[in-house]
């Protein structure tokens, strides 16, 4: 039944995605396009297009789209639950555990570590949003965006200004909103 | 057994699952471009606003949700859940996190070829996406600030953020788990060092009585 194949390949997949939703595109492809055919290359690339530009998590998004393409709402639904599955899982086992062992000095050590590489991580995940802007308007990378830097120094201006007067951070739904509005605004413009 | 539960927390606090769930499906129909970007998000909402977690612990439930296989925002989820509200929490804030992105998926999906034809949407994501560049670096620098900070986390940072550059910009098959992992390992190398050097400076005397740690903070 194409539902227990469904909730098989995607539980695999979300066991087996190590570092997050790019990170399971490979998996994806192999086992959605080359192996059980359920969709082609160019519903493939759609879905991910599709995926980038929707709120959520990547990986939900990517399994509830392939999932409602492959065999309806029900599919969609089976596909998402048995996505996030194995993460669900694991987490719940090692926070049960990690409240034991947080206050271990050795546990402690690892985590220091981790801690260290995930600011790097953070801050090259900012830097990386930024870059894939410049690609997303050309696929290239040939061309300067002067509208990036432009939305780049408005957010940052008005968050900062924002923080001097009010003596706190302003939202960043609000930021976020500012961003995606100012947007269409210079796109429209050109 | 679960239906006990429900009563009890419920008996306990009665609106702290809602909110929970509230709060992340506002943070899941905000977060645009994978796990992180719901980082500044869950900062704003669950260190700041709701005071439910410090951001050490915060940076904590980052590391090993990066650190653990499986979808980055559901780890995330699933762990500021189980801290706040144990079983129950996990399962609300995960399927918090998840529902937006679900429902919106569905409606899309079935239109999906007129949806990657209207231009202001990409235009309007483009500049999302612009701004949670900026709230991710902010939400980073808070990170740092109230991480330990010594010259190992310094190189640490150094080091991970250049080569992740290289790896993300070349995309270079290599995961970041891998990473963290070697961070883990590497500072627990130290520490057990550390803690041998100073296990020898007090038997060779005794004076030295004190933490064996290297706390600088």
């Amino acid at each position: 039944m194409i539902y227990f194949q469904l909730f098989y390949v995607f539980f695999i997949i979300g066991l087996f995605t190590f570092g997050g939703g790019y990170a399971m595109i490979p998996l994806l492809e192999s086992e959605v396009v080359a192996k059980y055919m359920w969709l082609d290359e160019e519903t493939f690339h759609n879905m991910i297009a599709i995926s980038e530009s929707t709120p959520g998590p990547i990986a939900v998004n990517m399994a509830t789209f392939a999932g409602n393409q492959i065999a309806g709402p029900l599919g969609a639904l089976v596909a998402t639950v048995s996505v996030i599955l194995p993460s669900f899982i694991i987490i719940l086992l090692i926070a049960a555990i990690m409240n034991l062992l947080i206050e271990k000095p050795a546990v402690k050590a690892v985590l220091h570590g981790f801690q260290g590489v995930v600011i790097g991580l953070i801050f090259s995940t900012a830097c990386y949003f930024l870059y894939n802007c410049f690609l997303i308007e050309d696929e290239e990378l040939g061309k300067f965006d002067w509208r990036i830097i432009v939305i780049f120094a408005v957010i940052f201006l008005t968050a900062i200004i924002y923080k001097k007067i009010r003596k706190k951070d302003l939202s960043p739904y609000i930021l976020l909103l500012m961003g995606g509005i100012s947007g269409i605004i210079l796109y429209l413009i050109n | 057994m679960e239906q006990n539960k429900l009563k009890e927390t419920k008996e306990k606090k009665p609106n702290t699952l809602l909110t929970l769930f509230l709060d992340y499906l506002k943070i899941g129909l905000f977060s645009f471009g994978g796990g992180l970007a719901m980082l500044p998000l869950i900062e704003k909402t669950f260190v700041e606003k709701r005071k439910y977690i410090t951001s050490e612990e915060l940076l904590n439930i980052t590391s090993i949700a990066e650190a653990t296989p499986g979808v980055i925002a559901v780890n995330c989820a699933t762990y500021i859940g189980y801290k706040i509200k144990g079983f129950l929490g996990s399962l609300v804030a995960t399927i918090g996190a998840v529902l937006p992105s679900f429902v919106i998926i569905l409606i899309v999906s079935i239109f999906y070829e007129k949806f990657m034809q209207v231009a202001l949407i990409k235009h309007f994501v483009n500049g999302l996406t612009i701004a949670g560049s900026y709230l991710i670096f902010r939400a980073g620098i808070k990170l740092f600030k109230s991480s330990k900070k010594d010259a190992l986390s310094y190189i640490l940072i150094a080091v991970s953020f250049v080569s992740l550059m290289i790896i993300k910009i070349f995309s270079v098959n290599f995961s970041t788990i891998y990473f963290i992992l070697i961070g883990g390992f590497v500072s627990l190398i130290v520490y057990l060092i550390n803690l041998k050097i100073t296990k020898k400076k007090e038997s060779n005397n005794n004076e030295e009585k004190e933490n064996p740690k290297e706390d600088k903070i």
